[in-house]
Formats: structure tokens, C-alpha cells, sequence
């Protein structure tokens, strides 16, 4: 918790360069030394910030290793303020993982290896990627926080599990591309992330952060969109166009204590029914006969 | 060819009513495909598009897009008639031309489809009208070498689930910003970034002879064959659903034939398979790649 109960958070809403690491870090720099400028204190980059999502063979050829000399580089933009980045590592097995990582103050505090990799439609990661294991939360100077990438917040139980955990604060890096014509004056694909974020922000009584990216890859459009979320679902601060841009907000971190003391539905939480009625629900349904 | 089947309506694109799940917001797809353009051309180190400009809705579309994104003197119009294509057509192409701002070069692809076929008198118009549509790509990609531009192609959703254009003709291009819009969402944005109506209103054509009509040649409106397609192909409709909601099945089984047989012209040529890394199999990287 800073001093004041404040933080002033900042999305990078920015276009990567495909497959051009380098390109990436010196962006990362820049988009760095900004939130600096403008007193941020936590930077949230999209997903696989370093290295663009529609990678296919690619992944292989821009993955770092955690224990590897890239991870200088990486660990140096945090000197001044915490940073979360979207990269692909290479485990020594030689599983490459979509990841998110948080850095602070030149240190790697937490990585969260994607768990729903999206393998249907226009995507394809199961075919490059394995899948992660474990959805946790982590310590850092502002509360507990909890990374989920992009396609992780379409299943409820991620963000539940988070919330279980206690988390203030839930930070969601994406590349989303848009999709869904209507005479809408947004894609269907905003629509649906608008009301998904808000929703868990409010059911969870967390802070939201999505941080989605803007630009193209091989045709397909990513809407941008990022929003600050406050744990009552009201949206703090969104840019709403697809053009890059740094979204800052100042959170004032008291709100979850009494947005949950208004609203005490994680105290209500019945978690071990909630156990019970899974661990039935799966029973019966690897049960049946055939 | 089905001419003037049961599905044949008067043409209309700007008088009746939008079927309502092909409706669009024109500021919204306008503003997403001028980025498209600027991006996919920008990116890859080039700065100006060359295109075939009929004088047709789809290519005064794509020009004034192009224009917007690029800005109008990285545009180059390129306006090829054949003898006997409609004057009309040169005349709206200039229309666009005038309107936007761009450049436009004129060439007459007369003399050469006519020393072709002077050794083949008896060709009928299909392989003539797809001569000329591989005579136009040639000179497109002439333009594009000559000017370092890229050639922004015009063939919208309709067309490429139809299979209604020429493998290396007009479906040739290095960009297309209008593929994922069916003919009836290109008139909606035509009309609303101030197309000339009377181009938007005109009846599609080919324009390999003065007064052939698209749609008195595939044998239905786009109107219909477009709400039949965002159902099968959209919506994933099965076709005992597609006839409750009221469509002929012989109608769909005619539209599910013409979109599977013509799925090669939608594919890169098949490669026959020998090493364990096969080109667009095994090797698999995005067009993107590094930029």
C-alpha cells in the first residue's frame, strides 16, 4: 500500500512489431519513460508485448528464457515503477509458454503462464503453446494482485479462483482482435469485453485492469479499448479508439475495503459448497455409462 | 449458367431496406479499414496502392479508402477499358477519379486481347472475359513495380465465397480491404462515404459488354444470395435450418456447390507433399512476419 492509499496505474495501449523482439524492448523504453513522466507507478503492457500474438512458427524464434541474458533487459524497465509485459518463454524442457510477467524494482516478482490457450476460430495457440498449470496471485507494494491472460477471463473459474485468493486487484494483458459488424458504434468483441471485465470487477469487488493492443497482423484488427476498472464496475479511465495510447488513472486503493463493506459478497462466498458441488458435478459426469 | 432464375429480383441497393444482420456502421468499418490500409501498407515499407478502377461500386469503394488512408496523390487509378465495355464506365471511373483527387492512367487493353484471340476466333466470352481480367492484373503489376506501390484488391465476400472473379485476375493483390464485406455492405459504405449514387445504384457488372448484369449471370440478387450466405457461412446455419427459414433448397444447394467448388481459388496452389516441412503445412508463418 503506498502512503497516500493512492496508485496511478497506466495501460500501454500499443502495436508490436511481429516477431521483432528488439523492436519491441526499444519501444517498451519509450512507452516506460512516458509513465514516468506522468507518475505512474504500475505499467501493464498487452499480451505478448515483446513479440506480437499471430506468431504461428515464429514463437519458437522470439521466445526468451527466463534464466537467460534477455531477462537484463526486461528486468532494467522496471527500475522506476512496476511493469507487466507479455512475452513467450522457453521453459529448459523446451515448452514454450505465452506468459505475462511482473517485474519490480529489477526483479521478477511473479509469471503467469496462460492457461486457456483459444484453438478454434482465428486462433490457433494450442498448436505453438503449451498451456499453463496453476492460476495465483502475488504480492506486490499496491496489494495482491492476480495476471489472467486474455482468453483466461472467458472461463469464471480464473477469475474466482483469483478472487478466492483475495486480490485487489485483477490485471488482464490481451491481444484481442475485432470482430462482430453490427451498426454498433463498437465491434461485437468490445461489447462482450466491456461487459466481462465489468462484471468481474463487480462480482469480485476488485479493481480491473485490461490492457488490450492496437495495430494489425495478417489482416486482423486489435480494438484497443483498455480500461481501469474500479471494484463497485464502474470504468475509471478507457480509451476507447484503437489508436496507441498511454491510459492512466489514479486508484485510490480504499475503494476495495469499502466497496466490500458495502457489498459483502466474498465474505457470503460459500467456498466449500462451491468445492462440494464441483467435485459432484465432475463425478457424475465422468460417471456415466458411455 | 442459371440465367434469370426464380431469385432474380430488380436491382436495389440503396432503395430497399438492409437486411438487418448485414447492417453496418459505416464511420466504424470506414475508420477501421483507412487503418487497415495505412498498416499493412506502411508497415511493410511502401506508401502508395495501385487499382484497377471499372467505374463499379467495389473499386470507387477501395479508391476512396485508399485515398483517405494514404492520402489521394498515393493512389494511382488505373482505367482499362476493352472495346466493348460499356463508355459509361470510363466515365464514372473519372467521376471517382475527379471526386478523390487521385491519379489515374489510362490503358486500352484492346490491342492485346485482340492479338491473343486473333488465334482463337472462336473463344466464347468466359475465356475472353478472363483474358482480360489477367491482362488488367499484368498491367497492375507492372504499375506497382514502375511506382513502388502495392496492388489493393476489390474483391469483396460475395465475390470470393462465389467464387464469382479470375483466379489471378481480379482476385490478385496484396491487400484487400473489402473481403470480409458482402455486396451488400459495400453499397451501405459506398453510399455513406459519398460514392456517386449514381455508381452505387448502378446494376453490377462485369463490364465485358455494354449491358451484362452480375446478377442476371449468377442467376439471383445479391441481396438474396447474401443473406443466404451470412447464414450458411456466418451463422453456420445446417440446411434443414436454412429451409425453415424459408429458403428454396434447391437455391442452397446450388450456393453450398459454388462455394465448395470454388474453394481453389481461395487456396494457394496444392503442393504435393514429400519433406517433413511443407510449405503453408509444417512452415507456418504469418504474412506479418517482422513487421
Amino acid at each position: 500500500m503506498t502512503a497516500d492509499g493512492q496508485l496511478t496505474v497506466g495501460l500501454a495501449q500499443v502495436d508490436s512489431a511481429l516477431g521483432d523482439r528488439d523492436r519491441n524492448l526499444a519501444r517498451h523504453r519509450q512507452w516506460v519513460a512516458q509513465a514516468v513522466d506522468a507518475g505512474v507507478k504500475l505499467l501493464v503492457f498487452p499480451e505478448l508485448s515483446l513479440t506480437g500474438y499471430f506468431l504461428r512458427d515464429l514463437v519458437v524464434d522470439s521466445a526468451l528464457r527466463l534464466d537467460g541474458p534477455a531477462m537484463k533487459d526486461l528486468l532494467s524497465l522496471s527500475g522506476d515503477l512496476d511493469v507487466v509485459l507479455g512475452a513467450v518463454i522457453e521453459e529448459p524442457d523446451h515448452r514454450y509458454f505465452n506468459a505475462s510477467l511482473y517485474l519490480s524494482r529489477g526483479e521478477l516478482v511473479h509469471v503467469h503462464r496462460k492457461v486457456y490457450l483459444p484453438t478454434y476460430g482465428m486462433f490457433d495457440e494450442q498448436r505453438y503453446l503449451a498451456s499453463g498449470d496453476r492460476f495465483r496471485s502475488f504480492k506486490t507494494s499496491f496489494g495482491r494482485a492476480g495476471i489472467l491472460v486474455c482468453e483466461d477471463i472467458w472461463h469464471l473459474s480464473s477469475a474466482y479462483i483469483l478472487s478466492l485468493e483475495g486480490v485487489d486487484m485483477i490485471i488482464c494483458p490481451s491481444a484481442s482482435p475485432g470482430r462482430g459488424l453490427s451498426t454498433d458504434e463498437r465491434l461485437g468483441t468490445a461489447e462482450s469485453y466491456n461487459l466481462v471485465c465489468r462484471t468481474y470487477a463487480q462480482f469480485l469487488t476488485t479493481f480491473f485492469l485490461y490492457c488490450n493492443r492496437v495495430g494489425y497482423e495478417d489482416g486482423a484488427n486489435f480494438w484497443g479499448g483498455s480500461m481501469v476498472i474500479g471494484p463497485n464496475g464502474d470504468i475509471l479511465a478507457q480509451e476507447e479508439d484503437a489508436d496507441e495510447a498511454l491510459v492512466v488513472a489514479t486508484l485510490d486503493l480504499g475503494d476495495v475495503r469499502r466497496e466490500r463493506l458495502a457489498n459483502p459478497l466474498l465474505r457470503d462466498e460459500r467456498v466449500e459448497l462451491t468445492i462440494n458441488e464441483l467435485r459432484r458435478a465432475l463425478h457424475e459426469r465422468t460417471r456415466k455409462p458411455y | 449458367m442459371n440465367c434469370g432464375g426464380p431469385y432474380m429480383s430488380a436491382h436495389a441497393s440503396l432503395t430497399e431496406p438492409v437486411f438487418p444482420p448485414l447492417a453496418i456502421n459505416p464511420d466504424l468499418v470506414r475508420k477501421i479499414l483507412v487503418r487497415f490500409i495505412q498498416n499493412e501498407v506502411q508497415k511493410v515499407g511502401f506508401e502508395r496502392v495501385v487499382l484497377g478502377l471499372s467505374g463499379g461500386v467495389d473499386s470507387s469503394l477501395v479508391a476512396t479508402l485508399a485515398s483517405q488512408a494514404l492520402g489521394p496523390t498515393n493512389v494511382l487509378a488505373v482505367i482499362m477499358p476493352y472495346k466493348t465495355s460499356d463508355p459509361k464506365s470510363r466515365r464514372d471511373a473519372l467521376q471517382v477519379v475527379q471526386q478523390l483527387g487521385i491519379d489515374q492512367l489510362q490503358v486500352d487493353i484492346t490491342p492485346q486481347i485482340d492479338a491473343y484471340f486473333e488465334r482463337f476466333p472462336d473463344a466464347d466470352q468466359k475465356r475472353r472475359g478472363n483474358k482480360m481480367a489477367r491482362e488488367r492484373m499484368t498491367i497492375l503489376y507492372d504499375q506497382s513495380l514502375v511506382l513502388r506501390a502495392l496492388v489493393i484488391g476489390t474483391s469483396n465476400k460475395t465475390e470470393l465465397l462465389l467464387g464469382y472473379g479470375t483466379i489471378y485476375g481480379d482476385m490478385a493483390s496484396a491487400l484487400n480491404p473489402v473481403g470480409d464485406l458482402y455486396k451488400t455492405q459495400v453499397w451501405q459504405l459506398a453510399d455513406a462515404l459519398g460514392v456517386p449514387t449514381a455508381i452505387v445504384q448502378k446494376a453490377p457488372s462485369a463490364d465485358l459488354w455494354s449491358g451484362q448484369s452480375d446478377e442476371t449471370e449468377l442467376g439471383f440478387a445479391y441481396r438474396m444470395v447474401d443473406q443466404l450466405l451470412y447464414y450458411l457461412v456466418d451463422r453456420r446455419y445446417s440446411r434443414e435450418e436454412l429451409a425453415r427459414l424459408g429458403f428454396e433448397p434447391a437455391f442452397v444447394d446450388d450456393i453450398i456447390r459454388r462455394v465448395r467448388d470454388n474453394q481453389y481459388k481461395r487456396r494457394l496452389p496444392v503442393i504435393a507433399k514429400l519433406s517433413s516441412r511443407t510449405v503453408d503445412q509444417e512452415f507456418r508463418y504469418p504474412r506479418d512476419w517482422g513487421h
